[in-house]
């Protein structure tokens, strides 16, 4: 099977040559060669009824013009998309497309990435003819986060078809004929109980289909977009957060067909807002010898702390809480870190659903019962789970440890205020201040992983990367960058100048690390070498 | 027996029992000599039938004239997949009324003719589509397709030939767009009614996802006749390329209306002049859609030509479903090319833009027109919307519309200027959507 070669075909277009398996639509061929193909209703998830009549392009040897979208390849074929016939039937079809839209760019929050505006602009008519008055239909609200501006609709139908092919309800239906068509909801409760709508914004190619949750709040030239991977549970869809003046506006999916194909649920998409969070902690905090927290800076506290480390290694009375929205990295060089100290406990809490939330249309995908990006990161480092499935209790140990006790990214906001008082050194490492938090001896202020480099480790064991969306506040650096100075302080590793190096260290450690690098996940991600078992009681249905 | 009119110029093959209730009986029909060519087709084998089809040159009745024989033979042969015969009596192209007729006057004549499509082409089933407005047809029909049930003509083991074909009447709910081939097939599938994009070709790819062909209602009807009688005896009339005879359905002022059969090559003038009696109240003629909405109107000096595929064509016209639609001198060539337009616009399934924008944007600036609010640029931005729509969509409902405008805008200028000129319509106010 191996050795199998599969069939190509050889084809022209636009003068440049390509080879291509048998079986490829032309349009598919034609971004092999570089040549975009303008389309609507083709989205390369979902079927293709070939009906917007953008992608009509000239092959040789047929009378019409053919929509690129379902015409397969052919040995030799010559297909043009910039002969006079194409071109025109592309200008005379824009136009048409726009004899009854509204043109309220200036109000409509797809403007600025909106496909009837940038196809316009590439080759539509220069003037407009129509004198006739223009349909009008009014907003419809469809349930969930999801509004319908019926009069930009241009029944590109990719909405209706996401629903029926990818979450397998048809929600959504083309209702009357002709140009009185518009998209509507069955029954009363439209796309309230959907879990995964929200694509449908995202694939509308116009403003026809708008967030509630986005709307007005930014023009999409001012938002910055960054590559990442969504936090909200252990699938690790492939995200993009977009952000304006340094708070994220929304979270959008980003194509990755071995995780995610183009689609990501609502629930990802919906919890955001924690990243925004204003209550941070910005300094490093150490208690002086009056017992006050006192704010200093980087260098004192990883000194001072580092002497106290150094002090009690070997002690083996080591506590250690790790954190499963923060990255590898970070937690991995906790686990260096525990073992550098001699044996102790690792634990982390995690978030659970009742349920997994299946995606009907593309079977590796679903929301998983774990609500966190790197619970399968943090079982390799050896992190024990703790806790409920609402992340709560579980710290009991860790509450009364007497010797050296450190949190990594939990909040604690559920534990008692003399929560690790009784430790010989309880050392905070975070991003919120919470009452049990400021028993620490060292609070030291971490980034988010909106703030950061690093990777998650999804489910299935993939190491994927995130890059930083936004400024960290203050002082607050990432943990991989003050756990690796305080390793180095004792002599454990070099300090690692990025988060590069940092999961370098972890493949020295770690055997599932072993041999990889930035540069082998590229940003698709990949596999870890070792077979994943799977923790007791963490058993996920596939 | 006058079915509304007989005229001695015409050949009844089809039409022999219009207007004679006995035949719409099965023993009536068995009594007239039918289900003889059903039976005779039996004995002849399938390939055979084909054959025959394809000698006698039958060109499909539903428009496009496309050979009824060769369409059958690109049925797959042994694909252990069930075949569909799908009979269209949609009948839904404005002025066209001949199927009705066939149906009413003939059921038999069209489910004998179906039975041996199914049977030429392998199909286990035939699917008579018809339109939901026809509802003293569809009762005909299904009291005969019973009756064909109950005589062992249609269903298991037909006329005991050990082939078995059920035949099933379904009714539409009134769409144009379901006419077509493949938004019929939707349609019948229970899903919306809107043409599907080919390929894959209904011959490979058709109702249900099986191989299917698609007749339509006086194709089928035809059928019967040639397998009784030959090839040879069909082409008596008609010419080489449109032989046969074949149902005109004359509307509009006329002194005769109604369906008339004659041999394919007639000639128009002749038809209303002679068959129909003329132009009505001594008026003079203005205008003749030769064969449905769908094809360009003719002015009247365009007129002698004769009525076969390709004769109609040269004159600039096409036969389509041989429906002629006449108009006198007193006709508002405008507003009978704004009604029409506005019926594509009605009828676009919508899927397409081009289609689903154009049809209604002529409408509108045939409205304002007509309105007298028009300009000389408005005809101009017609024909180019107009070509922007044709060839540009997945079925030809969008080239239809564009139809009347080009040819009215071509034959009859002067009544779209006539409209422009200050004070022509003072006050005038748009037409009601």
């Amino acid at each position: 099977m191996a050795n199998e070669q599969k069939e190509t075909v050889t084809l022209t277009i636009n003068g440049v040559q390509v080879t291509v398996p048998k079986g490829t639509r032309i349009i598919e061929a034609a971004e092999e060669a570089g040549v975009g193909i303008p389309h609507y209703c083709y989205h390369p998830g979902l079927s293709a009824p070939a009906m917007c009549r953008m992608c009509l392009v000239e092959v040789e040897g047929m009378p019409k013009l053919t929509p690129a979208c379902v015409t397969t390849v052919a040995e030799g074929q010559v297909v043009n998309t910039e002969s006079a016939k194409a071109t025109a039937a592309r200008t005379g079809v824009l136009e048409f497309y726009l004899a009854n839209h509204p043109l309220d760019c200036p109000i409509c929050d797809q403007a600025g990435e909106c496909k009837l505006q940038d196809y316009v602009h590439q080759e539509g008519r220069k003037h407009g003819r129509n004198l006739e008055p223009k349909r009008v239909f009014g907003r419809d609200d469809f349930g969930g986060d999801i509004l319908y501006e019926g009069s930009r609709c241009i029944m590109c139908t990719r909405c209706v078809r996401f629903m029926r092919e990818i979450e397998g309800n048809e929600a959504l239906g083309v209702v009357q004929r002709g140009n009185r068509s518009v998209i509507d909801t069955f029954f009363d409760d439209g796309l309230d109980s959907s879990n995964w709508a929200g694509n449908i914004v995202d694939i509308c190619p116009v403003g026809a289909l708008i967030s509630k949750d986005f709307l007005h709040k930014a023009r999409s030239w001012d938002l910055d977009h960054t590559n990442s991977i969504c936090p909200s549970c252990s699938q690790g869809c492939n995200i993009r957060i977009d952000t304006r003046d340094n708070l994220v506006q929304r979270l959008k999916p980003r194509a990755n067909p071995a995780v995610n194909s183009f689609w990501m649920c609502d629930y990802g998409r919906a919890n955001y807002e924690w990243m925004n969070r204003a209550d941070r902690i910005e300094a490093p905090l150490v208690r002086d010898a009056q017992g006050k927290l006192v704010a200093t800076d980087w260098q004192q506290a990883v000194m001072q702390l580092v002497e106290r480390l150094q002090a009690r290694r070997g002690s083996g009375q080591v506590t250690v809480v790790g954190s499963p929205v923060h990255a590898n990295e970070d937690n991995g060089l906790l686990a260096v870190l525990l073992k550098a100290l001699g044996a102790g406990t690792a634990l982390f809490r995690s978030a659970r659903a009742e349920e997994e939330i299946p995606c009907f249309g593309f079977s590796k995908l679903a929301r998983r019962r774990d609500l966190a990006a790197n619970v399968r990161g943090l079982e390799i480092f050896g992190f024990t789970r703790t806790g409920d499935d609402a992340a709560t209790g579980g710290l009991e140990t860790a509450a009364a440890a007497k010797g050296v006790l450190i949190v990594l990214g939990d909040e604690l906001a559920d534990q008692p205020a003399d929560f690790g008082a009784d430790a010989d050194l309880f050392v905070y490492l975070g991003e919120y201040l919470s009452p049990a938090a400021r028993n620490a001896h060292f609070v030291l202020p971490l980034t988010t992983f909106a703030e950061q480099e690093g990777t998650f480790t999804n489910h299935e064991g993939r190491a994927q990367r995130f890059w930083p969306a936004l400024q960290a506040p203050g002082l607050a650096r990432p943990a991989w960058q003050v756990l690796g100075v305080v390793l180095a302080g004792l002599e454990v590793s070099q300090a690692p100048a990025s988060a590069a190096d940092a999961f370098l260290i972890l493949g020295e450690h770690f055997a599932e690390f072993r041999g990889l690098s930035y540069e082998a996940l590229g940003t698709r991600g990949a596999l870890l070498n070792e077979p994943i078992k799977l923790a007791a009681g963490a058993a996920e249905v596939e | 027996m006058a079915y509304p009119y007989r005229h001695e110029k015409e050949t009844r093959v089809l039409s022999a029992h219009f207007g004679d209730p006995e035949a719409r009986t099965f023993a009536g029909w068995r009594a007239r000599g039918g289900y003889e060519g059903l039976k005779k087709a039996l004995e002849l084998g399938r390939d055979e039938v084909i054959e025959i089809v394809k000698a006698s040159g039958l060109r499909g009745r539903g428009g496009a004239g496309f050979p009824t024989g060769l369409k059958w033979s690109f049925m797959p042969k042994d694909d252990g997949k069930p075949h569909y015969l799908l009979v269209n009596a949609d009948e839904s192209e404005p002025g066209a009324f001949k199927d009705r007729e066939l149906i009413r006057w003939t059921p038999h004549q069209v489910i004998e003719g179906a039975l041996i499509g199914a049977y030429a082409i392998r199909a286990v089933h035939v699917y008579i589509y018809m339109r939901g407005e026809f509802f003293e047809p569809a009762q005909i029909l299904a009291r005969a397709i019973e009756e064909a049930y109950a005589n062992g003509v249609a269903g298991k083991d037909i006329m005991g030939s050990g082939v078995d074909i059920d035949v099933t009447l379904h009714i539409g709910a009134g769409a144009y767009i379901c006419g077509e081939e493949t938004g019929l097939m939707n349609s019948l599938e229970g899903r919306r009614g809107q043409p599907r994009v080919k390929p894959p070709f209904p011959a490979a790819v058709g109702a249900f996802g099986m191989p299917t062909t698609i007749n339509n209602v006086e194709t089928v009807s035809t059928v019967s006749h040639i397998i009784k009688n030959g090839a040879e005896w069909y082409r008596q009339w008609g010419t080489e390329k449109s032989p046969g005879t074949k149902l005109f359905n004359v509307s509009g002022h006329v002194v005769r209306r109604g369906n008339f059969e004659l041999p394919l090559g007639f000639n128009l003038k002749e038809l209303i002049y002679d068959v129909c009696g003329g132009i009505r109240d001594g008026r003079k003629l203005k205008a003749v859609i030769p064969g449905g909405s769908s094809v360009p109107i003719l002015s009247a000096d365009e007129i002698d030509i004769p009525l076969d595929y390709e004769g109609v064509a040269q004159a600039g016209s096409m036969l389509g479903t041989a429906s002629v639609i006449v108009m006198d001198d007193r006709t508002n060539i405008v507003k009978t090319v704004r009604r029409m337009v506005e019926f594509y616009a009605h009828e676009s399934c919508g899927q397409c833009t081009p289609c689903r924008e154009g049809t209604e944007w002529l409408a509108k600036i045939m409205r304002r027109i007509e309105a007298g609010q028009g300009t000389e640029a408005d005809l101009d931005t017609m024909l180019e919307l107009g070509k922007n729509m044709t060839g540009t969509t997945i079925c030809v409902l969008s080239d239809s519309a564009a139809v009347p405008i080009a040819s009215s805008i071509k034959r009859f200028r002067e009544d779209y200027l006539a409209l422009m000129r200050p004070g022509s319509r003072e006050g005038a106010v748009p037409a009601a959507v």
